[in-house]
């Protein structure tokens, strides 16, 4: 599959995103620089993490104004494929293709270790290869990550089925504990209603080859693309 | 220069000139220096861009090596070749003094200067870490202290991007009002495609690019050069103030820019700004410059000549560029969005000569400006001070043994500079660039991948400034040795240093006698274990009037190779039944320990044992054991003692140990004493006769002190003292605790 990877300025995962798209996966990536108005025929964007444009606004508040968000945003209404990883997930929830806001942690510090996630359907293509009753270990690496939708986004998200992870301890277990930055219902990641667009604060691509100790990010690849070859 | 004053004796003695170094001044110009001429002196020739008070002994380093691409002092950083084409510029530096004023912005600039000085050389920085000093913990300034400093370390170095993966963190009160900032960077680069800070080519334009000027940071690198006082806070203008955003954005286009070719040569702004770029460049290149400084980019309305030129404010770079290629360099800076301005051309003159708005404001020669050149060069006078010979009589039968050791490993286990520092380290994005090799295998030193190879570099900051005060030169060569044990232990080998040189005022003779007896110390230690010192920083007047200087800390940054990524050592426990060893010697020492400063509260103590003969000894052996696989685990034994490491190496995987002690030495000293030279080792049963034959073959001293058990009970002689989930809910919680949060 073409994967096309945008890069905003300020956006410092977008080569660690490429590598594993590009080197352990195998896919073809594009670079997509944020001033550009051309897909370049890419059937999958991604939006990376990183800190766009600085983020002293608010996250992703104006990386959603660059020139090639308007056409994410047009690809995406096509029913288009779009993904966002931590800032990428905020840009999304900013430019109104997700629901719901990333508030600062609960604790008002960034926070970067490794936490627990579980997938929460069976019916997107970001988490439809995946163990529903598996604990990943993924990293978590952001200062504004506490999930925030009013009661009736949460309740249609509940209701939809729009919920694509919560995290977790160890053992699987949904608890407060659990959860590291206050999201609401542990919510670590959602898509729309249309369910082609894809955003999460943890990062998979931190956690997808043995150099680094830690391949449980593979899952969420390897639902991506056995879909996508399906 | 009709209109520009001119200057006295007086003025020169507020800007921090010695009488002698005014008169100095004059006889090189030739005539009374202007007060903006003045200022470029007085910042140049300050201790922190002259190293006048330290290069004499600075020299006396080891700087050679088969591996030295770039000597100390000749770049931003230093540079060594890690093979295979591969360059490794890395570099430690000190942000003291900012930091004990504004710590959020003091430690953040702390960053952002030293990852300049990697990527104005050529090289893509990988990873950075940080070594902070603060006073006692139970005070509400230090805590305001480690929070805005680990907050600004945290923002400025997440944003730009670049994993933080290892460093140190240490409490003493001697730390209180003066806290020690020294952060870390290494970056990768290509052989071949490095950029030199120099400057020739008649003509040539010189650019400046990245943010405007203001007037933060003015008379920053003066400000670095004296005592803290009740009045420092005056100087909070000479605190800059950072961007990381303008950093990252920085990286890409001077990355790209030289891709270009049109580059000539390249300096950042860092320590007194346009100045210290124009004339270490000029000077280096045996070339002079014209600088027009009203074509400065400027964030700030009628700043005046001295102003635009001393001006620190952070994110900037000087470019001499090669005339006929402003076009290609102009593109890069334009995608990138940022400032980037011809501010002047390249002369022959050898001199700088600076216009505002058309009239000439300063008239200087470049190369007496600069160190090396016709900076002064003093050689200071030094005394042993008088605790040092009370330390000597030290004795361990003074000190009664307590009948309780358990509450002993309590106290420690409590204890906030044994705790896990995960308070500060889960702030800093340590898993960026997917390189990191230790995040999920806890070594004793950071382990990064260095992509599009095989190798990978191995790094650590060690100090225990505490034996440093007891003894300069032995706890010096403590540091040292303390590194390279720290790369060997995870796999490594040692390759070469960096060095963040942290005392008090130099003019004091107690201060220098420490400063050059820690010179001797290293310049020992880093001869036997073959790792040159490739350069980094000294910060002297690291002393408040009211309480004295801090323990003097030389903060060794080692650089380590891993040629074969399956070198890679871990610290963990693995398997219950698996024989733990102690590689080297236990000793009847309990001298400068955590456990005789913080239990006993005695501080009037030499350095530890430690002799560097047997020490480099049980490196090799320990490299052996590593490479042919003999061991499954391997932990160094510092702070704290075996104890500590004990069970440090036990929590990862929540396993016990069972040992027995030696009889023959004092128990408190077989647990918590901290004689150097001596390493943890695990081996699986069926390994122990290919370990036990490795080491007997060898001179280095090893005992079986007994095993791992899968209750997880930590137990000596068969007295149990504490179960390590116990033990690890403590020691991950000593720091919340204090400092507040989940």
């Amino acid at each position: 599959m073409k994967f096309g990877v945008v890069i905003f300025p300020g956006s410092n995962c977008d080569e660690d995103i490429i590598h594993v798209l590009q080197n352990v996966m195998g896919q073809q990536v594009v670079r997509l620089w944020h001033k550009d108005h051309d897909l370049q025929g890419a059937e999958f964007i991604v939006l990376p993490g990183g800190f766009s444009f600085g983020d002293y606004l608010r996250s992703g508040a104006i990386a959603r104004f660059s020139p090639i968000m308007q056409e994410v945003i047009q690809f995406a209404a096509k029913g288009g494929k779009v993904m966002g990883i931590c800032n990428g997930f905020q840009i999304l929830t900013e430019a109104g293709l997700l629901p719901g806001a990333l508030l600062h942690n609960r604790n008002r510090k960034f926070i970067c270790r490794n936490i627990y996630l579980k997938a929460q359907t069976p019916n997107s293509l970001v988490t439809r290869g995946i163990d529903p009753q598996r604990a990943l270990k993924i990293p978590l690496a952001h200062g504004e990550g506490n999930y925030f939708a009013d009661a009736d986004v949460l309740k249609a998200l509940n209701d939809n089925d729009q919920v694509l992870f919560r995290y977790c301890d160890e053992a699987g277990n949904i608890t407060d504990d659990s959860n590291p930055n206050g999201s609401l219902e542990n919510i670590a990641g959602v898509t729309n209603s249309g369910r082609n667009v894809f955003g999460f604060m943890p990062h998979p691509e931190r956690a997808a080859e043995a150099l680094v100790g830690n391949q449980d990010g593979l899952a969420i690849f390897e639902s991506i693309l056995s879909l996508a070859n399906a | 220069m009709e209109n520009q004053e001119l200057t006295t004796v007086e003025t020169a003695r507020d800007l921090g000139l010695l009488p002698e170094e005014f008169d100095r001044i004059q006889e090189i110009l030739g005539r009374v220096p202007n007060f903006t001429e003045l200022s470029i002196f007085a910042v140049m020739w300050s201790e922190h861009c002259s190293y006048k008070n330290s290069i004499t002994w600075l020299k006396t380093l080891p700087k050679d090596g088969p591996r030295m691409l770039a000597k100390a002092g000749e770049e931003n950083a230093g540079l060594v070749d890690l093979g295979d084409g591969i360059g490794c510029a890395f570099k430690i530096e000190s942000h003291n003094h900012p930091s004990a004023l504004e710590p959020y912005q003091g430690a953040a600039t702390g960053v952002g200067g030293i990852n300049r000085d990697i990527f104005t050389m050529g090289a893509r920085p990988i990873a950075q870490m940080n070594s902070l000093r603060f006073g006692d913990l139970s005070l509400d300034k230090t805590k305001w202290l480690v929070k805005g400093v680990v907050k600004g370390i945290s923002h400025y170095g997440n944003a730009f991007g670049i994993p933080t993966v290892g460093g140190e963190l240490f409490f003493d009160e001697c730390y209180n009002i003066n806290p020690l900032v020294n952060a870390f960077s290494a970056g990768i680069v290509k052989a071949g495609e490095t950029v030199s800070a120099t400057s020739y080519g008649v003509g040539n334009p010189v650019y400046i690019v990245g943010s405007a000027t203001g007037k933060d940071g003015i008379h920053g690198a003066a400000f670095a050069s004296k005592d803290i006082t009740e009045d420092s806070v005056n100087d909070l203008p000479a605190v800059q103030v950072g961007d990381p955003f303008q950093e990252k954005l920085l990286l890409e286009a001077t990355l790209e820019v030289i891709k270009t070719g049109a580059v000539i040569g390249m300096q950042d702004m860092g320590a007194a700004g346009i100045i210290c770029s124009n004339s270490e460049m000029s000077a280096k290149g045996e070339h002079g410059m014209i600088i027009h400084l009203d074509r400065v980019p400027m964030r700030q309305e009628n700043m005046k000549p001295y102003e635009i030129l001393l001006s620190e404010s952070q994110e900037r770079m000087l470019i001499v560029v090669e005339k006929g290629k402003e076009a290609l360099v102009e593109a890069v800076f334009d995608k990138w969005d940022l400032n980037c301005a011809i501010i002047g051309e390249v002369t022959d003159t050898k001199r700088l000569e600076y216009y505002m708005n058309g009239e000439k404001v300063a008239d200087v020669p470049a190369d007496d400006l600069v160190l090396g050149g016709g900076a002064p060069v003093y050689k200071r006078e030094y005394r042993e001070p008088a605790y040092y010979a009370e330390n000597q009589k030290f004795k361990i039968e003074d000190v009664a043994e307590p009948e309780n050791l358990v509450e002993v490993a309590e106290h420690l286990i409590g204890h906030a500079n044994l705790a896990s520092k995960r308070w500060v380290t889960d702030q800093y994005d340590s898993m960026i660039g997917t390189s990191t090799m230790t995040t999920n295998r806890p070594s004793d030193a950071a382990v990064v991948a260095v992509k599009g190879t095989d190798k990978a570099i191995v790094l650590t900051c060690d100090c225990n400034s505490r034996y440093v005060y007891a003894d300069p030169q032995k706890g010096t060569a403590i540091a040292v040795a303390e590194a390279a044990r720290n790369i060997t232990c995870a796999g490594g080998e040692p390759v070469a240093i960096t060095n963040c040189l942290n005392f008090g005022n130099p003019y004091i003779p107690e201060v220098y006698w420490q400063f050059v007896g820690a010179i001797k110390g290293m310049g020992e230690a880093c001869t036997k274990f073959e790792t040159p010192v490739t350069g980094g920083n000294v910060s002297f007047y690291n002393q408040s009037s009211d309480e004295g200087p801090v323990f003097p800390t030389p903060t060794i940054g080692m650089l380590g190779v891993m040629d074969e990524m399956d070198n890679l050592m871990t610290l963990d426990f693995k398997q219950p039944g698996d024989l733990i060893y102690l590689v080297g010697e236990s000793q009847n020492d309990i001298a400068s320990s955590q456990y005789l400063a913080s239990y006993h509260k005695i501080l009037a103590a030499p350095a530890p044992y430690f002799d560097l003969e047997k020490e480099y000894a049980m490196h090799q052996v320990v490299k052996q054991l590593i490479k042919h696989k003999v061991i499954q685990s391997a932990h160094d034994v510092a702070d704290g003692g075996l104890y500590i490491a004990l069970t440090e190496a036990a929590m990862p995987n929540r396993l016990g140990f069972d040992i027995e002690s030696d009889s023959s030495i004092r128990k408190d000293a077989f647990l918590f004493g901290e004689a150097q030279g001596r390493v943890v080792v695990t081996v699986a049963p069926d390994d122990q006769e290919r370990f036990v034959e490795m080491m007997a073959t060898s001179e280095t001293e090893f005992s079986l002190l007994g095993t791992v058990n899968g209750s997880g009970d930590a137990t000596v002689d068969g007295e149990l003292f504490g179960n390590i989930t116990d033990i690890k809910m403590v020691h991950d919680n000593v720091l919340h605790v204090i400092l507040g949060d989940e």
